[in-house]
């Protein structure tokens, strides 16, 4: 640009207008480029709309109504949404299910807030909302009815395993890395092939085992329920992978710390506590964020070794019966609830990359 | 006593004695306790059953296994379908990865969108609640009778996907790979310098002496292409896809996609602008920049993402079973159901999962040390 670099910028708006032409417009390739994909993009959203909303039935459960229009059915949700949500979990008890999904809902936007970011904070608050949705779910005392966690279902069941397995899981993952990392060989190789070992394995595989083959290996005593026996095998595999998360994020710092730390005269416990693990998380925060993303998700796969969680209640929610029909507006409907947990964690793990990324120029 | 503990390597020491200690009663009293069952429930423990005929189906294999088939075959079989949907999802994942990837590096806004759209959605839905959404389309196409047809190509219906299929003889198949291998050498021999020439030539001349030769050397009445036809109530001819696996396919494909897209935008991102800029400078076109600097940089920068989700992938197959296609977990949990043999049954799927996981990371990590920047490192 000879000259005209020097001379005064263009007014903002044809700045942003030339831009967008830039981006859609710079070649003749680039422009019939631009059209075909524009009138994808233009077909996808018509046609989506149309389906979503313009021949939609939103009205009460009537499916004669549904019949008659080409879009969604979306009365099916106020059909079926109940058994999809809560599962078998007794009707007049549903507010209890309710009610605990939202305080681990809250308990996980809290453990968003800087403020909170200490591990003694940060346990207790989990210990706190964990404890909470286990009492209000199972009952047995205050006056609520006893329901087992045969009885449980839907989207309370989700995040159940979920919140169990982060807070089963994450000590089990601390512990790990810090054995992956002792300088006992025994300690240390015991430790890594545990390691390796569940990591080459399908998560299917372990929850299998834990329901089917446990009860083979482990004196009956020592069984408990088939639900707790996954959640604990889930958190197993969580802290595999996790410890090797916290691993790099303890091999990130420089040595001298702990030794530093050490010439100081503080004792194991200490350091660890207070010098390694507090950097340790919070060099790896967008990975250990990924990786609770994914747990969120990969929670559906009990639905193969038998459990009613939110995906197994919406096969079971379309499998027969009049409804059957409008199977893809109850997949849709639990997709968007799950899309909203992971969109919304994997964005907030996305602004706290961009934050630290800032904070170290 | 305590005062011998204070001694830090001693300590280690009794610690290190105590947790291999602790570890070998667990693991003996695992066993002890499995074969007090065993010995209750009357099962013989060893690979013995291997030999047994099953006694049960399976509904889809690439090698014959009937339910007289021996255990064994049928174990081969699940692995088998665990690498063919594995492979073929893998495949596709990476094409749709590549394509997804470029659009959202692109410097064109639409495509930018499409992109982003794409990605998000496919990637933050589990890939378990895609498997069965896409099963639940493909067994709501209406029935063969009036299946959709594909413009002449094959036909869709709640059965599978039926398509026209090649119907080579052993001896169009020698002859058509003779004829690549010919052309190959034509390739190489009289390629000349210019870099695309030669694989032009030998495409080429792959086409012209595969279409030559099929027609020389074929018999009159038999067709080179069957085609699906329907008789009564089914297809007859052709190749049929079963639903199963074209619903595990498309959701390995667009969950696979959309995290691949991810690491192939992550490492274009990752090539170093000043590197470009000095291409720039260098007075290299943008085509060249693009082939000589950013794809070869970038793709050294995806690798060990890639062979991470390669992994991933492959394992994620295990979740056919939510929709009943037989990859090796399902033909090995049946088998326990069906004998009894836990042990044994459960040592398989880990072996069998280890060697395809160590085969990809090893082939994967091969590659990767076959294209890195020799010299400084």
């Amino acid at each position: 640009m000879p000259g005209g670099a020097l001379s005064r910028p263009p007014p903002a708006m044809a700045g942003r207008l030339h831009q967008l032409r830039k981006r859609l417009f710079s070649n003749w390739f680039d422009g019939i480029v631009t059209l075909l994909a524009g009138a994808a993009l233009v077909s996808i959203v018509v046609n989506l709309v149309d389906w979503a909303f313009l021949n939609a039935v939103w009205s009460e459960a009537d499916v004669s109504q549904c019949r008659e229009v080409s879009g969604a059915c979306w009365s099916v949700i106020d059909a079926r949404g109940r058994l999809v949500l809560f599962g078998l979990y007794p009707f007049d008890q549903h507010w209890r299910s309710t009610l605990a999904c939202l305080i681990i809902v809250i308990t996980m936007i809290l453990s968003c807030l800087p403020a909170l970011w200490g591990i003694k904070r940060l346990s207790a608050l989990w210990i706190a909302g964990f404890g909470t949705f286990v009492v209000l779910m199972y009952g047995g005392i205050f006056g609520l009815s006893v329901v087992t966690t045969e009885q449980w279902g839907g989207l309370s069941l989700t995040v159940f395993i979920f919140a169990g397995v982060i807070v089963l899981g994450m000590p089990m993952a601390v512990g790990l890395a810090l054995a992956r990392r002792s300088k006992l060989p025994v300690i240390h190789w015991l430790a890594a092939i545990f390691i390796d070992t569940v990591r080459s394995l399908p998560l299917l595989t372990i929850l299998f085992a834990a329901a089917v083959v446990v009860p083979f290996v482990v004196p009956q005593w020592a069984q408990g329920d088939k639900l707790g026996r996954v959640v604990v095998a889930f958190a197993i595999f969580y802290a595999a992978y996790q410890a090797e998360i916290i691993r790099a994020g303890i091999q990130s710092i420089p040595s001298g710390q702990e030794e530093a730390a050490q010439a100081l005269g503080m004792n194991y416990r200490s350091v660890v506590l207070d010098i390694i693990l507090p950097q340790a998380f919070r060099n790896t925060l967008p990975s250990t964020i990924n990786q609770v993303v994914i747990t969120f998700k990969e929670t559906s796969i009990v639905t193969i070794i038998g459990f009613f969680d939110v995906t197994a209640s919406a096969s079971a929610a379309v499998g027969r019966g009049e409804w059957g029909a409008y199977y893809i507006e109850i997949y849709v409907f639990v997709a968007l609830i799950y899309f909203v947990f992971v969109f919304g964690l994997s964005r907030y793990g996305a602004y706290l990359e961009r934050r630290t990324r800032l904070h170290h120029g | 006593m305590l005062r011998v503990l204070r001694n830090r390597r001693t300590r280690g020491y009794v610690i290190q004695a105590a947790v291999l200690a602790a570890s070998l009663l667990l693991t003996l009293s695992f066993v002890l306790t499995a074969r007090d069952n065993l010995v209750s429930q009357g099962i013989a423990t060893g690979f013995g059953f291997l030999d047994r005929s099953t006694g049960w189906p399976i509904n889809f294999s690439i090698i014959e296994a009937t339910d007289r088939s021996p255990y064994s075959r049928m174990l081969l079989a699940g692995f088998l379908n665990t690498i063919l949907v594995g492979l073929a999802g893998l495949a596709c994942a990476t094409c749709v990865g590549l394509a997804v990837g470029l659009m959202r590096v692109s410097s064109n806004l639409i495509l930018n969108v499409l992109g982003t759209v794409f990605v998000e959605t496919f990637r933050n839905v589990p890939l378990i609640l895609q498997v069965i959404f896409w099963y639940a389309i493909l067994t709501h196409m209406p029935s063969p009778r009036a299946a959709i047809d594909l413009a002449g190509l094959g036909f869709l219906s709640n059965r599978g996907l039926m398509l026209a299929a090649p119907a080579w003889s052993a001896l169009d198949l020698a002859i058509i790979a003779l004829s690549i291998i010919a052309a190959l050498f034509a390739a190489h021999r009289f390629g000349g310098t210019r870099p695309l020439a030669p694989w032009g030539l030998a495409l080429a001349g792959i086409v012209a002496l595969s279409v030559v030769l099929l027609f020389l050397g074929h018999e009159p009445e038999m067709p080179l292409i069957s085609l699906p036809e329907l008789r009564g109530l089914r297809f007859v001819g052709g190749v049929t896809i079963k639903p199963e696996f074209s619903a595990l396919l498309i959701a390995i494909m667009a969950f696979g996609g959309a995290y691949i897209g991810e690491i192939v935008r992550g490492g274009f991102l990752s090539v170093d602008k000043g590197r470009l800029e000095a291409a720039r400078a260098l007075g290299l076109s943008n085509a060249q920049i693009n082939r000589f600097i950013r794809i070869p940089l970038a793709i050294r920068a995806m690798l060990p993402a890639l062979t991470n989700q390669y992994v991933w992938l492959m394992k994620a197959t295990t979740l056919g079973i939510a929709i009943g296609y037989p990859d090796y977990f399902m033909v090995v949990s049946t088998s326990i159901n069906q004998s009894g043999q836990t042990m044994e049954l459960l040592l398989l799927l880990m072996v069998g999962f280890l060697l395809i996981n160590y085969t990809i990371s090893g082939t994967m990590n091969w590659i990767n040390g076959r294209l890195a920047i020799k010299g400084r490192s």
